[in-house]
């Protein structure tokens, strides 16, 4: 097993900055718009946007859920994995709302397939975009595509993104980890 | 990640401590979903459940009937008192019928006991006991610790005492394993006719005096007299049960603590408890109910992950 660094704290943090400024481009006061993390990995990177709008742009009012997708999902009883769940937080009502979805990674786009379903049992969003850091190109199982991004990784499905911040895990950091055991 | 360690609920007793709390926790999940405007997940939409009734039931069988539908489960409902059961047939002939029409769990309530362990070892399929005679009653008991978990914030340490008729009662039975599992003390309360022989074996202390016993709980579980199986006469009137073991409102205010009633339903009302104390706010009867179809949601989606597809 190997690891590269995909992306260090620094640039992380620029990006970070670039999504905040592109939400701001679209949505301006976000009077209208709720952001909605996707549990579990989804959460961090949506307080994360939520602090700099508000610490460094001066966006005061942003409701931000949080939307387990876990019953949801369509690989119940089909993945070795057994599906857990995770809180869901959605003090708003999302009728005419828009909608923004913020998750790590986008992979195959089957939990932002299973997230559009969970949501529709709070209303009916105007519209909902999608948010995330890490796109892996080339690997998408829907037609599902981000409207912003952070970085765009061309990655083999051996590997695996993993996303890791400072109030988890320590560090704010991106690895692209190789599963297949070294030669 | 962690998964129920068995395939079929048929009582407390099979659980272990992590079981109980991944139940939990997984009801706290769906607690939130039926609290949404749009109560149901499509989880379960490829599994088929037969209720199988052989035995009254009023809220068990809508608790459950109501969980599989929130789940998008197919539901097949079954009735003795409608059925070829009257004709003869064996419950395993009646359960393997139903089987080969492709049903994936079977929730029963049967009137023997041992009937859901009898029928997990003959049949196919995961099977939920909703009550066998007068030995457990699984879901029952998990929502009943539920509802002390919500009102108290846990239920290590607190003294529950169960009251009435301990002797034909599952629930009794089922929580206190449940209660026992997590670390509460428990008392039964009741004429001595209603108090099984060795009782005291499973841990638990005997009480005869109400006003002792609830004295000392944090939470008071009144069970119904279950006339229907009573086959002797086990107390004088039901007159003197409600003097010596009915709870009314000034017997509650004149503890110096403020304790919790439950009651598993259905009530007799005036005979357990007063219509005033089931409708106190001391009372969590309702809550038992709601938290009852999240409890058995959990329960029914923990078992059917461990069904393999194909």
């Amino acid at each position: 097993m190997s690891q590269k660094t995909l992306l260090n704290s620094k640039e992380i943090g620029i990006i970070l900055h670039r999504l905040a400024c592109q939400l701001i481009e679209n949505h301006l006061d976000f009077s209208n718009t709720v952001l909605v993390g996707i549990q579990p990995r989804g959460i961090f990177l949506a307080e994360r946007l939520t602090r700099i709008l508000r610490d460094e742009y001066d966006v005061n009012n942003i409701q931000l859920g949080y939307l387990d997708i876990t019953f949801f999902r369509d690989d119940f009883r089909r993945s070795e994995k057994i599906l857990e769940a995770n809180k869901t937080k959605i003090d708003f009502v999302v009728e005419n709302k828009r909608v923004v979805f913020i998750d790590d990674v986008l992979y195959t786009g089957r939990s932002i397939r299973a997230a559009l379903t969970a949501i529709q049992s709070f209303g009916r969003p105007d519209d909902i975009e999608l948010l995330v850091l890490i796109d892996r190109r080339f690997s998408r199982h829907l037609p599902i595509q981000p409207n912003y991004r952070g970085r765009q990784v061309d990655a083999i499905n051996k590997e695996r993104v993993k996303v890791n911040w400072e109030e988890n895990e320590g560090e704010d950091m991106v690895y692209l980890i190789n599963q297949e055991k070294d030669k | 990640m962690s998964e129920l360690s068995v395939n079929h609920l048929l009582g407390i007793k099979y659980l272990n401590e992590k079981d109980i709390q991944l139940i939990f926790e997984t009801a706290d999940q769906f607690k939130e979903v039926i609290n949404r405007p749009i109560k149901k997940v499509p989880s379960l939409r490829d599994i088929t459940i037969a209720n199988l009734f052989f035995e009254n039931s009023t809220r068990t069988k809508l608790s459950f009937e109501l969980a599989e539908k929130r789940l998008s489960a197919d539901v097949i409902n079954f009735s003795a008192s409608q059925s070829s059961v009257k004709k003869g047939e064996t419950l395993i002939d009646t359960v393997n019928n139903i089987l080969s029409m492709k049903v994936d769990m079977v929730v029963m309530r049967h009137p023997n006991p041992g009937a859901g362990v009898f029928l997990s070892k003959h049949v196919n399929a995961s099977i939920v006991n909703a009550g066998d005679g007068a030995h457990e009653h699984p879901t029952q008991a998990l929502l009943d610790s539920y509802s002390i978990r919500e009102k108290l914030g846990d239920v290590a340490g607190k003294n529950v005492v169960i009251v009435g008729d301990i002797l034909h009662s599952r629930v009794a039975l089922s929580n206190i394993f449940a209660l026992k599992l997590q670390g509460a003390n428990v008392k039964v309360c009741g004429p001595k006719t209603l108090l099984p022989t060795y009782i005291e074996s499973l841990g638990v202390g005997v009480e005869t005096n109400l006003r002792k016993a609830l004295e000392w709980c944090d939470v008071a579980n009144m069970l119904r007299v279950q006339n229907e199986r009573l086959d002797i006469s086990y107390f004088p009137s039901t007159r003197e049960y409600t003097q010596l073991f009915g709870v009314n409102k000034a017997l509650l205010d004149s503890l110096d603590k403020e304790i919790v009633i439950m009651h598993p339903g259905p009530i007799n009302r005036g005979v357990e408890i007063t219509s005033d104390v089931a409708d106190s706010k001391q009372s969590i009867i309702l809550n038992q109910v709601e938290n009852g179809v999240a409890i058995r949601m959990a329960v029914i989606y923990l078992l059917a992950s461990k069904i393999k597809n194909v």
